[in-house]
């Protein structure tokens, strides 16, 4: 034993032991939401099955198996569940039922034991709808102003052609509601600001009211136009009706406007399931959220995540190294510096949920209402910069990462060999040309680094961002085509945040547990993906000033 | 023969009687010309912090001639070269008391410029130390520091300086791959050409060749022998047969202090001081 011990023997197990925890811990992590996030767009099979729990009528149960688990006989028998004495354990099976509309309620436990057998007929049909969630049925007959254009054979090529219109239908209505209304509004309020402005200024004169007018109204005229030709897209719409079979048996009238897409799980073959897969995942990433947030895509949220990223980088990319450069290369050694030097290094242990207060504080009502009184008096009393948005949150997220693009800026700077500095000054290069010419190109690996770390600590914060700018639906994105087209006062999407709201806010936590991992997933592959960027950059430029003593 | 080819050519340029050349030391072998003088050293007492590393160093340092400095780790030759162009700027700790004329102008004035004074007086460090860029770049920095854009000038600089190091015909095919991909010899080599690009008066080597192997250090040793054509070289060197071989007048230092200064080839056959004899036999310490 004692000739164990002194082998080393124990080390090595022991430091091996951690590491295989530590991996195991990494890799489960990532196999959850990768299952979990993958599977939420694959096209699971309809069960058709009747179901009677003892004392009751048989009923006709339609859904898809969300997951089954096991209970204990007595656990079942205490809720009240009549399970003979003699059964230990029940299965128990959480079904999809959809149609949140017609029964009330789209999950549904039951039991085993009073199942009958799972049958998946061919015609059982998914609806994703725009409103009530999923739809689960047998299509019946097809309607068009009211009169049945196909029923039977031809019945489902028919329906998938007029499903395929109104979604062009909803892409145009959509298109004109975003791009077209959308630049109308911001040049309406565009006069707005400039009429009231030159009030405020006192210069107003007839003519310029004048002119006001007249753009106001001619933005009218365009405006009544799309309106009109809005109307007439709507009543297109209402043009086609789908009659379906719910599992209780009767009928129900849906709009086929209302249908986002429609399948037949139990009818596919393995490539369609598969194209059908690709095509879902496309749309989630794609796609702007219904429903609140619990249907429908993510893309506001991914943008304003990557926006905001990047403008965050922006700032704390130039501050962290020029500061990191001047308590490196000019600030006088000494305890001062080394006071200044702790106080950043703690910055960083600082909770995050502080900088969001600090930010709200100090960023959005000190500083953004002063920029409000400064800059944009003819808004107010509605604020412009004085309320949370994308450059507070950026900015608030830079304060955060601060001190990682210093710290490894100062250890990119230390580390560069002495030698070069000396060669660069006995050329007769200043301090400031050794640096900016030799020493910074070096150390710029180094600074990526610093990069690459605030980047994966920013794009997950979710605490600070409540409050300086990330909202639950934004209704622009930061980026559009109406000038600045940047707009750094807009508030944003974010998927950290949109985690929280579709799992822990939202109406229907069943619903929207397949898109809390989906969304988990886009968020670590939108990190990993900035990461790798930064990696290859960092890498690049490690090829670039390979120095030899590396 | 040697001793006298170097006589002859020191006495064609010498001329007549000029300031004694090794005053403060306790020989005087010949004297020199005053223009023959390109830098000279004044009661240079260097400290660090409170250790005194330099004690009242004097020396006259002959134009377009190599001066070595010998002696044992820790004696201060490489402190004093690097006083030459204030290099011991950078060591917060670092106080220097006395002068370092250039010229008949202190280097030491507080209105120097110092990167000005670098300029002409160039270096070149123990360890090969090129920049992490293409080996072009690395000769033309210290002309795109003084501001030369124009192309033809630069190419026309970069090719003489490599040329005169004897590197030409081993990069001239890739001068714009990096330079961290030549040899340490190369490397040395190009780091010379880096330095006589600028044009400068004074060249300093900080033992140049320790890093080296022997066939590198045969060609810097050749090199520096065509250098001193143009520049005066001070060089300081832990290998005393290399001083004999290239340089001209060599100076023993010990413990801070030059304990003699003179011709070489009188250092090495005839020296004034018993210390010095000690440590060019190998019986120092």
């Amino acid at each position: 034993m004692r000739e164990w011990w002194k082998s080393g023997a124990p080390w090595i197990w022991l430091n091996g032991g951690a590491v295989t925890i530590s991996m195991l811990m990494v890799f489960g992590l990532i196999a959850l939401i990768l299952v979990r996030g993958f599977g939420a767009f694959w096209p699971h099979p309809v069960i058709e099955t009747t179901y009677q729990a003892p004392g009751t009528d048989p009923v006709t149960v339609i859904g898809e198996l969300r997951r089954s688990e096991q209970l204990t006989g007595a656990a079942m028998r205490d809720a009240g569940v009549d399970i003979p004495e003699e059964q230990p354990l029940v299965t128990r099976h959480l079904i999809k039922l959809g149609n949140r509309d017609v029964t009330g309620r789209d999950f549904s436990y039951y039991i085993d034991d009073f199942m009958g057998e799972w049958r998946y007929p061919a015609e059982a049909t998914v609806l994703e709808r725009r409103e009530w969630g999923d739809f689960f049925g047998i299509p019946r007959r097809l309607l068009e102003q009211g009169q049945v254009v196909a029923e039977g054979d031809g019945l489902w090529e028919e329906f998938q052609l007029r499903v395929a219109r109104v979604n062009d239908l909803w892409d145009e209505i959509r298109g004109i509601e975003r791009g077209e209304i959308g630049r109308i509004n911001f040049q309406l309020e565009r006069v707005r600001l400039d009429e009231r402005r030159a009030e405020l200024d006192g210069v107003m004169t007839e003519a310029m009211r004048d002119q006001f007018a007249q753009r106001e109204a001619a933005l009218q005229a365009q405006y009544s136009e799309l309106e009109q030709r809005l109307n007439a897209l709507y009543d297109d719409l209402e043009r086609d009706s789908i009659v379906m079979q719910e599992a209780g048996g009767s009928e129900v009238t849906l709009r086929v406007a209302d249908v986002v897409k429609a399948w037949q799980p139990n009818d596919m073959s393995l490539p369609a399931k598969v194209g059908f897969y690709v095509r879902d995942f496309l749309d989630f990433i794609g796609g702007y959220p219904r429903e609140a947030n619990t249907e429908g895509g993510i893309f506001p949220a991914i943008f304003g995540t990557v926006v905001m990223v990047l403008v965050m980088s922006v700032i704390v990319t130039p501050f962290g190294i020029l500061a990191a450069i001047y308590l490196r290369e000019y600030a006088r050694q000494g305890p001062i510096l080394k006071m200044v030097r702790i106080s950043v290094y703690n910055l960083a242990g600082v909770p995050s949920i502080v900088f969001g207060v600090f930010g709200l504080g100090f960023f959005v009502y000190f500083l953004g209402g002063g920029i409000d009184r400064a800059f944009f008096p003819e808004a107010l009393p509605s604020p412009t910069f004085g309320t949370p948005g994308l450059f507070w949150a950026s900015l608030t997220l830079a304060l955060l990462t601060l001190p990682v693009v210093i710290v490894s800026t100062e250890e990119g700077l230390a580390r560069i060999p002495s030698t070069i500095r000396e060669g660069s000054l006995s050329l007769g290069a200043t301090k400031g040309e050794t640096l900016w010419k030799v020493v910074v190109p070096l150390a710029s690996p180094a600074m990526m680094t610093g990069l690459i770390l605030a980047i994966a600590r920013a794009a997950g914060e979710v605490a600070p961002l409540m409050l300086v700018g990330v909202v639950k639906l934004a209704p622009t994105l930061p980026i559009d085509g109406n000038f600045p087209f940047i707009h750094l006062e807009r508030k944003i999407m974010h998927l950290g945040f949109h985690i929280y709201d579709v799992g822990f806010q939202s109406p229907h936590a069943e619903a929207a547990e397949q898109l809390v991992y989906a969304t988990a997933l886009i968020l670590v592959l939108l990190i990993v993906t900035l990461n790798l960027t930064a990696i290859t950059i960092r890498n690049h430029l490690r090829e670039k000033y390979r120095a030899e003593s590396d | 023969m040697l001793t006298e080819t170097r006589m002859n050519q020191s006495n064609s340029t010498a001329t007549g009687m000029g300031t004694g050349l090794f005053e403060g030391t306790n020989r005087q072998i010949r004297s020199l010309a005053h223009e023959d003088i390109a830098m000279t050293v004044e009661n240079l007492d260097l400290y660090y912090g409170e250790t005194q590393a330099l004690k009242s160093v004097s020396l006259k340092i002959p134009r377009q001639r190599v001066t070595a400095f010998i002696g044992p780790s820790g004696c201060g030759k490489s402190t004093l070269l690097r006083c030459f162009n204030r290099m011991n700027d950078l060591v917060e700790s670092c106080h220097i008391e006395g002068a370092i004329n250039l010229h008949d102008v202190n280097i030491y004035r507080r209105d120097t410029d110092v990167a000005e004074l670098r300029r002409r007086v160039g270096m070149v460090f123990q360890k090969p130390n090129p920049f992490p860029k293409s080996i072009y770049e690395n000769v033309a920095y210290g002309l795109r520091l003084q501001g030369v854009k124009n192309r033809r000038v630069l190419d026309e600089v970069v090719e003489q300086s490599i040329k005169a190091v004897g590197l030409w015909d081993e990069v001239k095919d890739r001068l714009r791959s990096n330079a961290f991909g030549l040899s340490g010899g190369q490397q040395q080599r190009l780091v010379i050409a880096r330095a006589i690009a600028i044009e400068p008066e004074v060249i300093l080597l900080d033992e140049p060749t320790s890093a080296l192997d022997p066939i590198s250090t045969a060609k810097i040793e050749e090199l520096i022998e065509e250098l001193k054509q143009r520049y005066t070289i001070l060089i300081v060197t832990h290998n005393m047969q290399q001083a004999a071989r290239v340089s001209d007048y060599t100076a023993y230092m010990y413990l801070g202090e030059v304990v003699e200064h003179a011709d070489t080839m009188d250092l090495f056959t005839n020296p004034g001081q018993k210390a010095t004899e000690d440590y060019i036999t190998g019986r120092y310490g």
